[in-house]
């Protein structure tokens, strides 16, 4: 088939991003959405232009790396799938196809479509973890019996790939759907209750810090999720923070 | 050959005591003095997080650096299937010697006993560790650990996270190396891409990186420098490992003096999608698990597989009589279950006589349909269902399969947009492992004094094949219980050396040839793109030292490899500029570094003339085309030492002694 791309292309942080127009031909059904930018990129190549820069890793779904909006949706069309999950199928010959990055202000353009993503980093560093050492010199993996029903809910919120689809999805580029995702899977387990309080306030803290929008119940960000992290993760996280910020008075 | 220059280190006494006995005796370093001692952690895989984060734990200054934009996003993130360890949970006689039995048999004995008894000596730690960090693994109803079985062996001590244990294991190490970097007591550099190794005085000192934002190149100093950068399965352009990853850091270690052990053992994965076309940047691994239930097959006709290549026929109108099962035909006692890398060469064998089933010719099917009427009879039964129909079994059966691999299937379907309940699926192997990599002695240490290699990146425990699920189990066990300790034997010499500054001349000098080569590329303004390079390497090793390989094959590959590695260095186009993100650039670097070690594989397989495990020479095999081992002439680790060609490289021998357990050829007829 044959399509009509509108890229955004950015040479850096500072620079002015445009909608640039591109041509491609013979793309074929079984090609993976990113296969098809590699095409555009090697004819880029070919003609001594700038390829489209774009993030990627793993390319089957799981390291959260690609980052696409695609016709105005994170990760494009379908359900539960990322950027590099995406096949060629899903098009006709003769669309146009609009490809941005995922814009927030919390995630800066690095250029084209690569964003920095690093406030995610910053917040599981203030409290996304539990305070365990390293050495081995813990109790026995089945000292703690976890209800399986536990844990597989937090395995459930374990599934986010950190991606940001939530945060660009949502009108206020809140990072609520991520940040719920773990204090929810620790919050369940028994080794993480300890620190469940003081997690969620560090966290929600950071979040805030970095300058990330609040919520307001919309949702768009559990619909745009490629692991479909539940909005119960939210609901979670409420209580878990309003019970710490009362505690903490 | 020369003189040997390798001391493997193994301490001395009984097997079971040797890692007991060498922490007992390994000088420590006192914590005053370890906050004066940098360490440079390079990767934030399973290696090289739970190196970084035991390491600043102990006190240590660490720097972590990986090519991602997080620590999260190393290809150890991709891992399904599970991790083993040897709990014995479920009571079914699993013990540290069994562990260790079973995977140095697996190996097809070519790995260190000491090194794979310490590994499954401390697994079950491993466990104990995860759990305790909130890694979510399966449990049963009771509240308990779950296992599965995996990969052939009799005992059940997989552990395992749903079909993303890598990704659980992952998250648990980057906890706790967040935990440290919240500390200050690690720095993290993301983006980032070590090119080169400095030295000073012969000892490992510190790293030349790229900033892949500015493009800046950056000068980073410590007194020890641990390399967990991963396997090299990309050299063949296809494979199911991450786009990025790569052997820059390894090979850039190599031509500093590292040996390089084993280069030529890569694990194929048998069942893996097929390419489907010129376009494929990676391939897709399907579990394992599906050998269980699947039967894989090809048609006997010439005429029938035409007839499927062009879709007048669809497997269903073969009919029985007409398919060759050939797994069961070859291997009758073990069929569709042979380790991986029969079936592998199995399925290549078919494919090059004719029969492949897909437009490329390279796929067999693997055909759950006698599994659907198995499990729906069975089901039906259960169910009390006596006069069902063929129609109501088989939907039957398909509810069972379904619970049971539901998630593969829908997988499959994402990619191909075929329905493997209605149709077989079409699989093809693929580059999944390297079991070669940077030669360590029994601290993990590589010929390079003070520089470390620890996971896929270093040579060490699976010997010529792997077996599932040991790759996450080495990599936490490296980071998390072997590298801290013995690291700080060799620290306890530097209490004394004071920061290592980075004005030193080695540093500049290091800078300087980096910046060079990154000029030199621009400079060449060639009309060839890096990837055009990078798949015609691949295709030559994977024609000639992939699956099946022999002496003439590989010595063509050779010649060819440098006739590529010379027309790159004429003719390779890179755009856009050095001094900002420039992707071309990154794999421009990368496919220079693929295009030397591919040569160096070649040689290695070229000079080990057995076959055993993944390396399979043609002219080495018993009259029914199994793989004939060698062990009087190369039970030994081949080490490579850099000269100055990559293909001239001197070979090192460590004879790798049995002490415990004895050497037998497999079968599996
Ligand atoms: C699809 C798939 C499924 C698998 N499933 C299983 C399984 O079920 N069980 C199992 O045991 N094993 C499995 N394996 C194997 C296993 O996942 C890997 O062997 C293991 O995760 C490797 O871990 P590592 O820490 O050594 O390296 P990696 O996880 O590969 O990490 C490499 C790190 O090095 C960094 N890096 C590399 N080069 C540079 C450089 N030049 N500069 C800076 N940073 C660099 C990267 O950024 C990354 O952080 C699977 C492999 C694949 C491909
Ligand atoms: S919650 Fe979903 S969309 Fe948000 S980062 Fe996690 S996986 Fe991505
Ligand atoms: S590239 Fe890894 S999730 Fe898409």
């Amino acid at each position: 088939m044959k399509l009509t791309l509108k890229i955004w292309r950015q040479k850096n942080k500072n620079a002015h991003g445009e909608m640039k127009t591109y041509q491609v031909d013979h793309i074929s059904d079984d090609m993976s959405f990113l296969e098809m930018i590699d095409v555009l990129n090697e004819e880029l190549v070919e003609k001594n232009d700038d390829p489209v820069a774009f993030d990627h890793d793993c390319r089957e779904g799981i390291c959260g790396m690609c980052s696409m909006v695609i016709n105005g949706q994170p990760h494009g069309p379908g359900k539960g799938i990322t950027t590099c999950q995406l096949h060629m199928r899903e098009f006709n010959d003769g669309d146009t196809i609009y490809i941005e990055p995922f814009r927030a202000d919390a995630f800066p353009i690095i250029k084209d479509l690569v964003v920095d993503r690093s406030a995610f980093d910053r917040i599981q560093q203030a409290g996304g973890f539990i305070s365990v050492n390293t050495s081995g010199n813990t109790i026995d993996a089945n000292a703690i019996p976890v209800p399986k029903e536990n844990a597989d809910t937090a395995f459930d919120s374990a599934t986010c790939i950190g991606c940001g689809a939530c945060v660009a999805a949502c009108k206020n580029s809140s990072a609520i759907l991520f940040v719920s995702a773990k204090v929810s899977q620790f919050a369940l387990l028994p080794q993480g209750e300890l620190e469940r309080k003081e997690r969620a306030l560090k966290m929600v803290e950071q979040m805030d810090k970095e300058g990330f929008g609040s919520c307001t119940n919309i949702g768009d960000c559990a619909a745009e999720c490629p692991k479909e992290i539940s909005l119960e993760n939210i609901a979670r996280l409420n209580r878990e923070y309003i019970s710490a910020t009362i505690k903490s008075k | 050959m020369s003189e040997n220059k390798l001391n493997s280190k193994v301490p001395e006494g009984p097997l079971s005591d040797k890692w007991t006995n060498h922490k007992n005796h390994i000088r420590l370093v006192n914590p005053a003095n370890k906050r004066q001692l940098e360490i440079i952690v390079v990767g934030t895989g399973l290696a090289g997080a739970s190196a970084a984060a035991s390491l600043a734990e102990m006190g240590y200054k660490v720097k972590t650096f990986c090519f991602q934009d997080s620590p999260r996003r190393a290809h150890s993130i991709a891992a399904q299937g599970g991790i083993n360890a040897a709990k014995n949970y479920q009571n079914d006689g699993d013990s540290t010697y069994r562990l260790f039995y079973d995977t140095i048999k697996g190996g097809d004995y070519r790995s260190r006993e000491a090194n794979t008894y310490r590994l499954a000596e401390v697994s079950a730690n491993i466990i104990d560790q995860c759990v305790a960090q909130g890694v979510p693994f399966a449990r049963e109803y009771g509240g308990l650990l779950d296992n599965r079985s995996f990969g052939g062996v009799q005992v059940s001590r997989t552990f395992y996270a749903k079909g993303q244990t890598g990704q659980q294991l992952l998250l648990g190490a980057y906890s706790a190396l967040n935990r440290q970097i919240s500390k200050g007591n690690v720095t993290s550099y993301t983006r980032h891409e070590m090119l080169d190794l400095v030295l000073i005085e012969g000892k490992a000192r510190g790293i030349i990186a790229r900033n892949l934002i500015t493009g800046e190149i950056e000068r980073h100093a410590a007194h020890a420098v641990v390399l967990c950068t991963g396997g090299y399965g990309n050299v063949f352009f296809l494979s199911t490992n991450a786009m990025g990853s790569n052997v820059t850091a390894a090979w850039k270690a190599h031509k500093k003096g590292a040996f390089m052990a084993n280069p030529c053992y890569t694990q194929i994965h048998p069942t893996c999608i097929p390419v489907s076309g010129h376009y494929q940047s990676k391939l897709t691994l399907m579990s394992e698990s599906l050998r269980n239930d699947g039967r894989i097959w090809v048609p006997k006709k010439k005429e029938d597989v035409e007839a499927i290549r062009n879709g007048s026929k669809k497997p269903k109108d073969i009919p029985a009589e007409d398919r060759d099962y050939y797994l069961e035909r070859r291997y009758p006692a073990f069929g569709n279950l042979v380790p991986r890398d029969v079936a592998s060469r199995a399925a290549k064998e078919r494919c090059d006589a004719g029969f492949g089933v897909n437009k490329t010719g390279e796929a067999v099917f693997l055909d759950f349909a006698s599994s659907f009427e198995r499990y729906g009879e069975i089901e039906a039964h259960v169910q009390g269902k006596h006069n069902a129909t063929k129609e109501e079994i088989i939907a039957l059966g398909k509810k069972v399969v379904e619970k049971k691999y539901g998630n593969l299937f829908q997988m499959y379907e994402k990619i191909t947009a075929e329905n493997p309940y209605e149709t077989p699926m079409k699989i093809y192997p693929a580059v999944h492992y390297t079991m070669g990599g940077l030669w360590v002695d029994y601290n993990l240490m590589s010929t390079v004094p003070g520089l470390y290699v620890c996971g896929e990146a270093n040579f060490s425990d699976h010997g010529a094949n792997r077996l599932g699920a040991s790759a996450l189990m080495q990599g936490l066990a490296d980071g998390y219980f072997v590298l801290p300790y013995t690291i700080g034997d060799y620290l306890a010499d530097d209490i004394r050396t004071g920061k290592i500054s980075t004005d030193l001349p080695e540093f500049k000098e290091a800078e300087e040839k980096v910046k060079e080569t990154i000029s030199k590329l621009f400079s060449i303004k060639g009309s060839e793109s890096v990837d055009s390079f990078h798949k015609r390497l691949g295709k030559i090793m994977w024609d000639k030292c992939g699956m099946a390989r022999n002496a003439q094959g590989l010595q063509e590959a050779i010649g060819e490899i440098r006739t590529l590695r010379e027309e790159f260095w004429k003719n390779v186009r890179i755009t856009g500029e050095p001094n900002e993100l420039n992707n071309e650039l990154e794999k421009a670097m990368r496919v220079a570094d693929f295009l030397e070690l591919g040569e160096l594989m070649c040689v290695d397989a070229l000079n080990r003339n057995e076959s055993c495990g993944g390396h399979f020479r043609e002219e080495y095999q018993t009259q029914d085309g199994e793989a004939k081992r060698d062990d009087g002439n190369f039970a030994h680790v081949a080490a490579w030492e850099f000269v100055g060609d990559p293909g001239k490289a001197l070979l090192h021998k460590e004879e790798l002694k049995f002490e415990n357990i004895k050497l037998v050829q497999r079968s599996y007829k």
